[in-house]
């Protein structure tokens, strides 16, 4: 008798007790059930909801991957200095020091993430009595990816119980949560505990330990990372390349460095059909356009190396999808078939009012250098909205249509 | 007890819980997301939404019989005008600092919708004594939400409990701070503030199923 059976055997002796409800969440995750649907009419189509949010996982791999060498390897040059000649097929990089620093730091947040997330679900589900359902599967993988690396264990699981029981489980649960979770939980920690959260110390691993040791009189150089939009808000120069910025050896939220591998991951979802590939064409659009609304204000000579504002406006508007987090909220959350827009036309106007905003906050808005998080929260709250005005000017037309048949 | 008859006390006690102002009929919310950062500010407002309703009820029902119903809810206006004034004057008078953090939220006490829907719903149509329990029962039932989400909002965000630093100092890293505890930003800001109101709903629905509303 393989696994499977003994597996489905196991299912058949606690179905009806208490522990229904876990088994079957693992057991489900692993095989899909040796039940089929005898009556009613029913969607032919192999893949249920698990096997959706495995095919958003499989991108984030590479992503989880790369970023345990960055983060080693951030860490390296914060300490010893940049050298020229460092790139994406260095040594320097692709190197196991580097791995493990990273591992040692990123396995932790994303065990807490995963124990905590699930563990709320598992409760909620056995209280309410249905099926365990898998929402926070991806979000529990991507919520390590979004956060600075060294992120308090104890401030996650917080940010995660708070994400999972006010942004979801009060709405009912996966499938009728109205933001994305992963955001939610983002959004928790950047209000509650900003110091962690943005500043240059917080984006390379040990600094802010660093520092606190140094204040207490310990001999250390201090450390520090400074994002590429925390330098430009602050009309500093960046030493760092275009294709440093596209392979992603810059410091950063943990996965969001890498524009290449999101590039990777976007075309897969899109090739999958699991993410929507207008959301994602419209929001690069979006940013675009902003970027070059603001380069044509500069270019116009309305504002000057004196303002705040220059050193983002200036930056070419291209860039600005390789920067910060926007390339990863665009191709991992945007997409979020649960909150965002669900019709075609709606997508669009979601879309591109997510890239648009996020660039508008990033430069307007010094205290809040990533914009993506709030846009697409901001566009989540709206999405029905947005759905309902698409269906009605259908029904609309489809109406006249008629009228005009029958006249 | 002699003075209060059973229904007498049903008036104080149902706005505690079952018939809660801000729970229940949801009235008042502004004030309760404004103020409550702090518990010492939560109490003050509760003293003084407890002044201005429990002797606004009873001007009101004694006027109840010669207020022409046209222009009733001038009348009402100016005794909640007059009563919150006498309070705004007292708390500049002896706390003037207290009154700099609630600022215009004393001067707001007159739209607050528990004391209009208050004269409107029960003074206007009981005795001066019954209003009276009434107005003390409903500012009590306001003065117990916003003490517990004062509670919260400070002891979570500031770490402190009416000033007094209850779970150590964040500077010099004393109490839970030494094991890397860090105060809760958000919870000073206004949205916590409605959540932690919504999980007071939450808990009481679950608790009192027959609260919950139909669909």
């Amino acid at each position: 008798m393989g696994l499977k059976e003994k597996l489905h055997n196991i299912r058949g002796k606690v179905s009806g007790t208490k522990w229904q409800t876990m088994f079957g969440a693992v057991h489900t995750l692993f095989y899909t059930p040796n039940e089929t649907t005898h009556s009613g009419g029913h969607i032919k189509g192999a893949d249920d909801l698990k096997r959706l949010m495995t095919n958003v996982i499989i991108p984030l791999i590479p992503v989880l991957i790369f970023a345990m060498f960055n983060v080693g390897f951030q860490q390296n040059i914060a300490i010893n200095g940049y050298q020229e000649g460092m790139s994406f097929f260095s040594g320097e990089f692709w190197n196991f020091d580097n791995f493990l620093i990273g591992a040692t730091k990123l396995v932790p947040l994303l065990l807490v993430s995963y124990v905590v997330g699930l563990g709320i679900e598992i409760i909620f589900a056995t209280i309410n009595n249905h099926e365990v359902e898998e929402g926070y599967f991806v979000s529990g993988m991507l919520v390590p990816l979004i956060i600075p690396i060294d992120t308090p264990l104890w401030m996650l699981a917080v940010a995660v119980a708070f994400g999972v029981v006010i942004g979801k489980e009060v709405f009912g649960g996966t499938g009728m949560n109205i933001l994305n979770p992963a955001l939610t939980i983002r959004a928790f920690l950047f209000f509650a505990y900003p110091t962690w959260m943005s500043g240059d110390k917080v984006w390379v691993a040990g600094a802010k330990e660093r520092a606190s040791e140094i204040v207490e009189g310990a001999n250390l150089d201090a450390i520090s990372g400074e994002t590429i939009l925390g330098s430009l808000a602050q009309g500093k120069e960046f030493a760092y390349s275009t294709w440093d910025m596209f392979f992603g050896f810059i410091p950063g939220s943990v996965g969001e460095t890498s524009a290449f591998l999101i590039l990777l991951g976007g075309l897969y979802l899109i090739f999958t059909k699991v993410g929507s590939w207008r959301i994602m064409l419209s929001a690069v659009i979006g940013s675009l356009v902003m970027g070059l609304i603001f380069n044509a204000i500069v270019d116009a000579g309305i504002i000057n190396e004196t303002s705040k504002f220059y050193g983002l406006m200036s930056t070419e508007f291209w860039h600005h999808l390789l920067l910060g987090g926007l390339a990863f909220g665009v191709v991992f959350m945007a997409t979020d078939p649960v909150t965002g827009s669900q019709t075609n036309r709606g997508k669009w106007i979601y879309g591109f009012l997510i890239g648009f905003i996020s660039i508008l906050i990033r430069v307007f808005n010094p205290a809040y250098p990533e914009g993506v998080m709030l846009a697409i929260l901001l566009m989540n709250v709206f999405a029905p909205t947005i759905d309902h005005y698409i269906v009605q000017s259908n029904v609309k037309r489809r109406l006249k249509r008629l009228k005009a048949k029958t006249v | 007890m002699g003075l209060l008859s059973k229904k007498d006390l049903k008036l104080i006690t149902d706005p505690l819980a079952d018939d809660n102002p801000i729970t229940i009929q949801v009235l008042g919310i502004c004030s309760a997301l404004a103020i409550t950062a702090e518990l010492k500010a939560s109490i003050v407002m509760s003293v003084a939404v407890l002044f201005v309703l429990g002797v606004g009820n009873v001007v009101i029902s004694l006027m109840r019989n010669i207020i022409p119903s046209k222009i009733r809810i001038i009348v009402q206006l100016i005794v909640v005008a007059t009563l919150v004034i006498i309070v705004d004057l007292v708390l500049k008078a002896f706390a003037y600092e207290l009154s700099k953090t609630l600022s215009v939220f004393v001067g707001l006490i007159i739209t607050n919708c528990i004391i209009m829907g208050r004269f409107e719903a029960f003074a206007l149509a009981n005795g001066p004594w019954k209003s009276f329990l009434d107005g003390i029962g409903n500012s009590l039932g306001y003065a117990v939400i916003l003490i517990i989400v004062g509670f919260f909002r400070e002891l979570l965000g500031s770490g402190t409990l009416l000033g007094i630093k209850v779970l150590g100092d964040p500077i010099e890293k004393t109490g839970v701070y030494a094991f890397g505890y860090e105060n809760n930003g958000f919870m000073l800001l206004a949205p916590m503030a409605l959540i932690t109101v919504g999980i007071i709903i939450w808990v009481q629905r679950s608790r009192n199923t027959s609260l919950i509303e139909d669909n």
